[in-house]
């Protein structure tokens, strides 16, 4: 199992040392720098399109929601509107709690088997993480827009400055940047040390994890340590955003480490089970209503069954019927 | 054997996995786990394919020669054909919210039935022979070939599933291993490897209408006998109608309820409860059965038994349909009938012939749940209940998997119940409702050769009844499923000696007041009713 863990660990540093090299040599950063995160930019988009429709294709022969509350039944008792919806606001309902706030996950609970009991106790830390973690990267990935827009939107300048109201530190640290660094420490620990989750991680479990934590650092020591020139990337982004492409010098490897990584995510996410992403607005267990016997739900594919009839039942068993006093269509 | 291990030896378990690569753990097929297989005649009744004598314990399986071609092309098929399988085998992040939610998985501490790994049993196939990464990386994209030991252990497992669902409440995607479970064991049909415990109950019920294979006499004999019993014990007289043309309503339940204890006591609870309203109804014996283990084999199969519902109703010209206690009954009626065999216009929108209520979540489908038609009756005050006959019952209720986690019927058999008896007791908030935990003998794994394997799945279910046992005193675990019923006893008996199992129908007929009945010191068990009989025995 180690070797997993060695294999992705393996891959990012030597992703990361390639970047380094390659960053520090002057012929190589339109490379790196340019070409690379376009291609990763288009190899997300039609992946991430080509899969979303290769799941589409597929029907939803069977409304198949996993019921979490009181169905809609009778009138005088109280049904559970969200959580086993039976209307279209409901589901809307029902899947903006379980995206925006990973529903099904605060519902965790931990069960330990202690002198001949199990006790089931909830445990909120795997909702925790996964929701401060993925919050965190998304308002990062949003401020990373003041480098590729300009003028810079407002909403971007506020999210800049409520993330970075602490003023700690110059330049100051964003709060987003410490939540993420926590959460992807703190997931990996519980990948790593929990026994039961190294049993079932895959190195491409271990993978994501390494590569965004690889992307953070480096983003992190840009910032910090090494001190890029913010002008020449805001020029590169910029450059790269209105698709005039330039590599001003003197950047610095440390970013064509962080625009390496990135593009990596970008890339592999589409084969990656970073597709979730996608897949969580079509699960079929989710986004459909509880209105299964209220309204005919349609298989694209269904056949009409073979089935032993009534009549071949009669005829098979008319004796028996008979005797037993059973009403016969035919004697 | 099971049998020979004490609740404490049992109850020895390690939820620990071992530090070993899941691949390289080798499947040991073991005795009391694993299902006797099906037999070939019974395979070949409803027409599947390459019905065959083997042993799963045996080195030769008797495969057809392109199984693994056959395999794979289903599972093309499938993947085409099931949005809800496809979009499993791609987002599965293996977070472990689903890891210890499973009953095999807290009974047993076997590592390969923590649903995503049980799951992954069928993804690393689809990674392997299916994605490019997965056929050139191999075994670091997570990928694995498809080669005879792979396939028993996926047999092995896809019958350590009881498709309970349980999982599938706290995936953060939704991912149901009950849609891979279900999808799984119908590769498995495809070259006869299903287990003889459902092919024989689908081969039954293809021919006979039932699963236990009741001739039509003898189906109407069993209801008559019940009757008689009823004679005694509550001393009125019911003639239940059979095979009625123009009846107003059909009804359908599990077949295990005409057949044993303490299924049938149920069954008189339905008979007493329509002879109390009136009820204009008749059985079918061509459609004896609503329970559906075709649904354990594929869902073709499952389509073709479950037609006979709708075809029975339309030829005996009822209105509309009831249906009795029955858990995964109720997930094909629910979610599967109407799309089956639907939608069923010659049918009326249902309304009870008692309260006038529609049944507005059953307008389609026009099929109602008995406990939803129980609940509507004691509502409207339609019901003359005397709920002291059962005060020498300290209840329970266990939520089937099933109508929770595939309808959401909770308050209405609480309603019920607490309106029939006095000592209600609900059972810990994790392990009830949504959060049920299965009998662990569902899916058509209520065999006895597996008898270790139903004790280890039914230990979370029966620690939680064990907690209002010592608590609450509570000696009747109350349920609205036939498997239930004809699982429970064994693993209460087993894990928490001193609780019984009935159906809810049971506890409502025990407490209604019948027009000349007698004294009803008996219950429908024919025991006598502690303080009720005119001589007490001195104890």
């Amino acid at each position: 199992m180690i070797t997993r863990i060695i294999l992705a660990f393996g891959a990012v540093v030597a992703i990361v040392v390639a970047a380094w090299m390659g960053g520090s040599v002057p012929g190589l950063q339109p490379l790196i720098g340019v070409a690379l995160p376009y291609v990763a930019f288009a190899i997300f988009l039609i992946g991430f399109a080509m899969k979303v429709i290769k799941w589409a294709k597929s029907p939803v022969p069977f409304r198949i929601p996993t019921t979490a509350g009181q169905e809609f039944s009778l009138p005088w008792i109280k049904w559970s509107k969200i959580d086993n919806p039976s209307t279209t606001g409901g589901v809307i309902l029902r899947m903006f709690f379980e995206i925006c706030c990973f529903r099904s996950l605060f519902r965790n609970m931990r069960t330990d088997l202690r002198s001949g009991w199990l006790i089931h106790h909830p445990t909120k830390w795997l909702w925790l993480l996964a929701l401060g973690f993925h919050y965190s990267f998304l308002i990062i990935a949003l401020r990373h827009l003041r480098l590729f827009v300009q003028p810079v939107p407002g909403f971007v300048e506020t999210l800049d400055a409520v993330d970075g109201m602490f003023q700690i530190g110059i330049p100051p640290i964003y709060l987003t940047d410490l939540f993420i660094l926590l959460c992807l420490t703190g997931l990996l620990i519980r990948r790593l040390c929990l026994p039961k989750m190294r049993f079932m991680s895959l190195v491409a479990d271990y993978f994501p994890l390494f590569l965004i934590l690889g992307i953070v650092i480096s983003g992190l020591l840009m910032r910090f340590v090494y001190r890029v020139d913010i002008t020449a990337v805001k020029a590169l982004a910029n450059g790269i955003a209105s698709f005039h492409p330039v590599v001003p010098e003197g950047i610095g490897s440390i970013f064509f480490v962080h625009i390496a990584l990135v593009s990596t995510l970008l890339a592999y996410f589409p084969f990656s089970k970073l597709m979730h992403m996608g897949g969580v607005f079509m699960s079929p267990t989710r986004n459909l209503a509880n209105t299964n016997r209220m309204e005919y739900h349609e298989n694209p594919w269904r056949k009409p069954p073979k089935f032993h009839s009534y009549e071949e039942y009669e005829d098979m068993y008319r004796e028996y019927m008979k005797e037993a006093g059973l009403p016969l269509e035919r004697e | 054997m099971a049998k020979e291990l004490t609740p404490q030896e049992m109850m020895r378990i390690d939820l620990r996995p071992p530090t070993r690569d899941w691949m390289d753990i080798p499947t040991v097929i073991k005795p009391g786990i694993y299902c006797y297989p099906a037999k070939p005649e019974k395979v070949e009744i409803v027409g599947m394919p390459n019905g065959h004598v083997w042993s799963p314990v045996e080195e030769d399986w008797g495969l057809p020669e392109d199984w693994k071609e056959t395999f794979l092309e289903g599972m093309r098929e499938r993947l085409n054909k099931h949005r809800s399988f496809k979009i499993f085998m791609d987002i599965c992040v293996r977070c472990g919210a689903c890891a210890d939610k499973c009953h095999f998985f807290l009974g047993s501490g076997d590592p390969k039935n923590m649903p995503v790994v049980r799951a992954e049993l069928i993804r690393s196939i689809y990674r392997g022979e299916f994605t490019k990464a997965g056929k050139i990386l191999g075994r670091i994209a997570g990928g694995r070939k498809l080669t005879e030991d792979v396939l028993k252990e996926i047999w092995y497992y896809m019958f350590q599933c009881t498709e309970c669902r349980r999982c599938s409440l706290f995936c953060p995607y939704g991912i149901d291993t009950a849609e891979v479970t279900i999808i799984g064991r119908e590769l498995l049909n495809l070259f006869g490897l299903n287990i003889n415990w459902i092919q024989e109950p689908v081969a039954n019920c293809y021919e006979t209408g039932n699963h236990l294979g009741l001739l039509p006499h003898t189906f109407k004999q069993n209801i008559e006998f019940m009757c008689m019993d009823i004679e005694e014990f509550v001393g009125i007289t019911i003639e239940p109608p059979f095979n009625k043309k123009g009846a107003e309503i059909l009804f359908t339940t599990p077949s295990g309820d005409v057949f044993a204890e303490p299924g049938i006591f149920t069954l008189a609870g339905y008979l007493i409860l329509f002879e109390h309203i009136g009820l204009d109804y008749t059985w079918s014996t061509y459609n004896s059965e609503g329970g559906n283990f075709g649904f354990f084999t594929s869902l073709d199969m499952a389509q073709r038994l479950n037609a006979k519902i709708y075809a029975e109703a339309k030829r005996l010209g009822v209105k509309w349909i009831l249906g009795g206690e029955c858990g995964h009954m109720w997930r094909v009626v629910h979610q599967y009938m109407n799309t089956f065999n639907g939608p069923p216009d010659f049918l009326e929108e249902p309304v009870s012939p008692i309260t006038g209520t529609k049944f507005e979540n059953a307008k389609s489908a026009k099929m109602v749940h008995i406990t939803e038609f129980t609940a509507d009756l004691i509502k409207h005050n339609k019901l003359k209940l005397d709920p002291s006959r059962n005060d020498h019952l300290t209840v329970t209720y266990h939520d089937s998997c099933n109508p929770s986690r595939g309808m959401g019927m909770f308050e209405e058999p609480r309603y019920v119940i607490k309106n029939v008896c006095n000592n209600f007791y609900d059972m810990p908030e994790n392990t009830i409702r949504e959060q049920t935990f299965c009998c662990g003998s569902g899916a058509g794994l209520n065999a006895g050769e597996n008898m270790e394997l139903r004790l280890r799945g039914g230990l979370p279910r029966a620690n939680a009844v064990k907690y209002v046992h010592e608590r609450f005193g509570v000696n009747m675990l109350s349920c609205v499923c036939a498997i239930d019923r004809a699982v429970l006893p064994a693993s209460m008996e087993y894990w928490v000696p001193g609780v019984d199992v009935c159906g809810v129908s049971e506890l409502v007929a025990n407490a209604l007041i019948m027009e000349g009945e007698n004294d009803r010191s008996l219950n429908l068990r024919g025991e006598p009713i502690p303080g009720r009989g005119e001589v007490t025995e001195d104890v």
